[in-house]
């Protein structure tokens, strides 16, 4: 057993793992890393070999006290990250020692980072993952968000080696964002009008945007409102409110809703959203059913080479 | 007939008429059996609504688009008007017109009394379960009750809240933001997630089962463990 202890828990810091899945039926939300991409890379460079239990802090200011030597890793958001004052980077693997402090300073680029350790953190799950959803009180400790003097086990491997993403490969936050765009649900209420002023307008991030979803502002998209009964919202959907601005929905999205959607983000777009803050450019463009399929053969292969690309540290 | 449409990456949607009826029910409980069957182990999610269907598949797999097709080939529509299955739950509540109730009987020209006795009187059928774990969209309530939604809704709606809203009923199953209008309180809990991993259920109801609303007493509520939000206290 390895182990640790929140001394600051910073504006948002909750424990993730995949998220929790069979049960939107009930009414639950799948919850999970904001930003899957920079989730699943801690677990490969700890060579975890499954999900596992993370801390997403967001924003920043976090802080934790290992009381055992282990491994760990932090990816995502560029926070200053220091062990006992010492400045370390992120997107590779550290040892640490009992005693060691290890903290987070605020995000310079990016809003969310991945704090994961050998063999990942080991708590009671609810519904079968850990993931906390904030809205349902749901996972993590007692549903609710990490705080000082919480006390956080974790599954003790063994990890000789060091690993790191190579610089060329950690993503840039800053740039301004493209989202793929799916379409499907209620695309056939969109016109070629319609579909040109969503793919020509240039939307920012708006001050609404949380794990729930994003809101976005810019030129409204507007239509004929018409009823539409309540039905399942799948990750990345684009909720279009009568007021025409479109809202990406994210992994604490409420399972049903009443809104038109054009379509769907991609995953991989969507879990870059989930990366910007207020202001950030946004624009849309389509994806095909027949590039879909190119893009998710393309996926599988980045992820199943990514660890190849890694550079080990002695 | 059976519509599909791309609903995400790995998701497709399936509609039927866009319409509250037992009819759609039925036909849901039967479509989701076929589903479950033919995608098997492919399946993640399977999210029934009024007119819908969610269908969520594990990556990787054999393409939306092939799986779309099979599934347009292979899924059978009974035509036959049959019930919903499902079983029947009586909910007790202690009405009272500290929030809503004077204001839906207003807007409806009737009495408070005469609002409980309507909303008493109908069997309501739960066609969605959502918005909350444990929240269900029980429908329809009687045209003469059906009330909008709050113009600005509450920060704050009590644990038990019997609400309506346009022609739904239901029950928040925790405190949370509403904007629905509350008629009074049920003490019968909706969701406990502590039943998790045992014989007993997370949820007392499941889609496609039947619901009545049974008036109880101040006296009865605290019997059968109900509390009393602070507002009332």
């Amino acid at each position: 057993m390895s182990a640790f202890v929140v001394l600051k828990a910073g504006v948002l810091a909750t424990l993730q793992d995949q998220g929790r899945f069979g049960v939107a039926h009930l009414g639950l939300t799948q919850g999970g890393p904001a930003d899957y991409a920079s989730y699943r890379i801690a677990d490969l460079l700890l060579q975890n070999p499954n999900p596992s239990c993370q801390i997403e802090v967001s924003v920043g200011g976090f802080s934790l006290l290992a009381l055992t030597d282990t491994v760990f890793c932090v990816t995502g958001a560029a926070m200053p990250l220091t062990v006992n004052g010492q400045p370390k980077r992120l997107w590779r693997t550290h040892r640490i020692k009992k005693d060691d402090v290890l903290e987070l300073g605020f995000a310079r680029s990016g809003l969310r980072c991945y704090l994961a350790v050998a063999g990942g953190f080991k708590l009671p799950k609810d519904f079968g993952s850990n993931s906390t959803v904030l809205r349902e009180k749901i996972g993590g400790i007692g549903g609710a968000a990490l705080e000082p003097g919480q006390f956080l086990p974790a599954v003790s491997v063994y990890r000789p080696l060091l690993w790191a993403l190579p610089e060329k490969l950690w993503p840039d936050y800053s740039a301004p964002l493209q989202l793929g765009l799916l379409h499907g649900y209620q695309q056939h209420w969109f016109d070629e009008s319609q579909w040109q002023q969503l793919y020509s307008t240039d939307y920012q991030v708006s001050a609404l945007y949380d794990r729930m979803g994003y809101r976005l502002q810019g030129e409204p998209l507007l239509y004929q409102p018409r009823a539409l009964l309540s039905e399942g919202i799948c990750y990345g959907a684009v909720q279009l409110p009568p007021d025409g601005l479109p809202i990406v929905l994210l992994n604490d999205r409420q399972t049903l809703g009443g809104y038109p959607k054009p379509g769907v983000v991609l995953a991989r777009d969507a879990a870059a959203l989930a990366q910007c803050q207020q202001g950030h450019p946004i624009r849309f463009y389509p994806v095909s059913p027949e590039q879909l399929e190119t893009e998710q053969r393309q996926q599988s292969r980045y992820w199943a080479e990514l660890a190849m690309e890694f550079r080990s540290l002695v | 007939m059976i519509q599909l449409e791309l609903a995400g990456e790995n998701a497709l949607i399936l509609y039927l008429p866009a319409e509250i009826s037992a009819q759609n029910l039925s036909q849901l409980q039967q479509l989701q059996q076929q589903i479950r069957s033919l995608l098997d182990e492919q399946l993640q999610e399977l999210l029934p609504s009024y007119a819908s269907l969610l269908i969520v598949l594990k990556a990787p797999h054999k393409g939306l688009l092939a799986i779309k097709t099979m599934l347009e080939q292979q899924l059978v529509l009974c035509a036959a008007s049959t019930e919903p299955q499902g079983q029947l739950l009586i909910l007790p509540v202690y009405y009272h017109n500290a929030w809503d109730l004077d204001h839906v009987a207003d807007k409806a020209g009737l009495t408070a009394e005469q609002v409980i006795e309507l909303h008493q009187a109908e069997e309501y059928r739960v066609y969605a379960i959502g918005f909350a774990p444990g929240f269900a969209y029980l429908g329809e309530l009687n045209a003469r009750l059906a009330t909008a939604r709050l113009k600005s809704p509450r920060a704050k709606v009590p644990k038990g809240a019997v609400a309506i809203a346009d022609r739904q009923t239901a029950v928040y199953p925790a405190c949370s933001p509403g904007g629905w209008n509350i008629l009074g309180l049920c003490p019968t809990p909706l969701f406990e997630p502590a039943n998790a991993g045992t014989a007993k259920p997370l949820m007392p109801f499941a889609v496609g089962d039947r619901v009545r609303f049974q008036s109880i007493s101040k006296d009865e509520f605290f019997a059968l463990g109900g509390q009393l939000p602070q507002e009332l206290r």
